[in-house]
């Protein structure tokens, strides 16, 4: 491993660069959604979960999703520059790499439309419970957890 | 694997958990622009103090691991010119951050004391500290600084 990260060709370092800056972006706004997320969690409505849930709500629109799809447009350049497209079984990491970034990219998205729907039911009804928000704080959980895995995996490689 | 993949992979975790700090101080002083009572931002700060806690993990983490790396792997030495320069956007990107700090943490005292005063109204010495220049510059430059940081560990310049 560290022998390839010497002997690394230039031509893969662009895309590399955008795919590690797409990923650390979309755990930063998947860690900050999960956070606000959980310090609104509250079983009874209050100023705090419509409040908190709306900054979870745009940190995932805003910075998760559009960095999701930046960490796999250029997961995919990375991937045709390093040969694993013409290869018959791509080693395990790599499979780490995509069973994470499209199942935390489901959960992602589901997220998102939960903590939505939540923040605008919280919003127009008020005394309405936060079921939507807490089942988005879970889904954005896991996504996180999903890709803390995918980036040791990433980096360190495991046969 | 092996050490060096161990410590390649947690070397990166911090790095991530180092982002994810700046993520989410970049959500909490945009959002923190758009609000005026004491009592809004004094909650929205509470978000800020998980990012302490990511900020002092991951930086640490990124400078211990990173040389750590430096000295388990052959072909890199701690004196050579693209580590050093990393140490440096490292420091420089500290001083940056505890600056940015200074800002907004007055802002967050200032909207605490009007709290415990019971005087949640629009206050314009906390409508200054919010929408500061100076604290916006000094995110900005700490984000800069963390990118050139990124850019440097996968080109290597000179290695």
């Amino acid at each position: 491993m560290s022998v390839l990260a010497a002997i690394r060709p230039d031509s893969w370092n662009f895309p590399l660069l955008v795919h590690v800056l797409g990923a650390v972006l979309l755990v930063g706004g998947l860690f900050t959604a999960v956070v606000a997320q959980f310090l609104g969690w509250r079983r009874q409505p209050s100023a705090d979960t419509l409040a908190f849930g709306r900054v979870a709500f745009l940190s995932l629109l805003l910075v998760a999703f559009p960095a999701w799809w930046i960490m796999r447009v250029s997961a995919e350049w990375i991937s045709r520059r390093e040969g694993f497209d013409d290869v018959s079984s791509t080693p395990a990491w790599l499979d780490v790499g995509y069973i994470t970034s499209e199942g935390g990219g489901l959960f992602l998205l589901v997220a998102i439309v939960l903590g939505g729907l939540g923040v605008r039911r919280l919003r127009r009804d008020g005394g309405e419970t936060s079921a939507l928000l807490r089942a988005s704080t879970v889904l954005a959980t896991i996504a996180l957890l999903a890709y803390v895995v995918a980036v040791w995996a990433m980096a360190g490689k495991p046969d | 694997m092996a050490l060096y993949d161990w410590l390649l992979a947690l070397h990166l975790l911090a790095a991530g958990t180092l982002v994810s700090a700046l993520v989410l101080y970049s959500v909490v002083i945009a959002a923190g622009r758009g609000l005026t009572l004491p009592s809004e931002v004094s909650r929205l700060f509470r978000l800020s103090r998980v990012g302490d806690v990511a900020t002092g993990v991951g930086s640490v983490g990124v400078l211990v691991l990173g040389i750590w790396l430096a000295i388990d792997a052959d072909e890199y030495q701690v004196w050579d010119g693209w580590i050093i320069a990393a140490i440096v956007l490292w420091a420089l990107s500290m001083e940056t951050g505890r600056r940015t700090g200074n800002v907004y943490n007055a802002a967050r005292d200032r909207a605490r004391a009007l709290v415990a005063e019971g005087r949640d109204l629009p206050d314009p010495e906390l409508g200054v500290l919010l929408r500061s220049s100076a604290g916006l510059a000094f995110h900005a430059a700490t984000i800069v600084l963390v990118l050139a940081l990124l850019v440097d560990m996968i080109y290597k310049p000179g290695a």
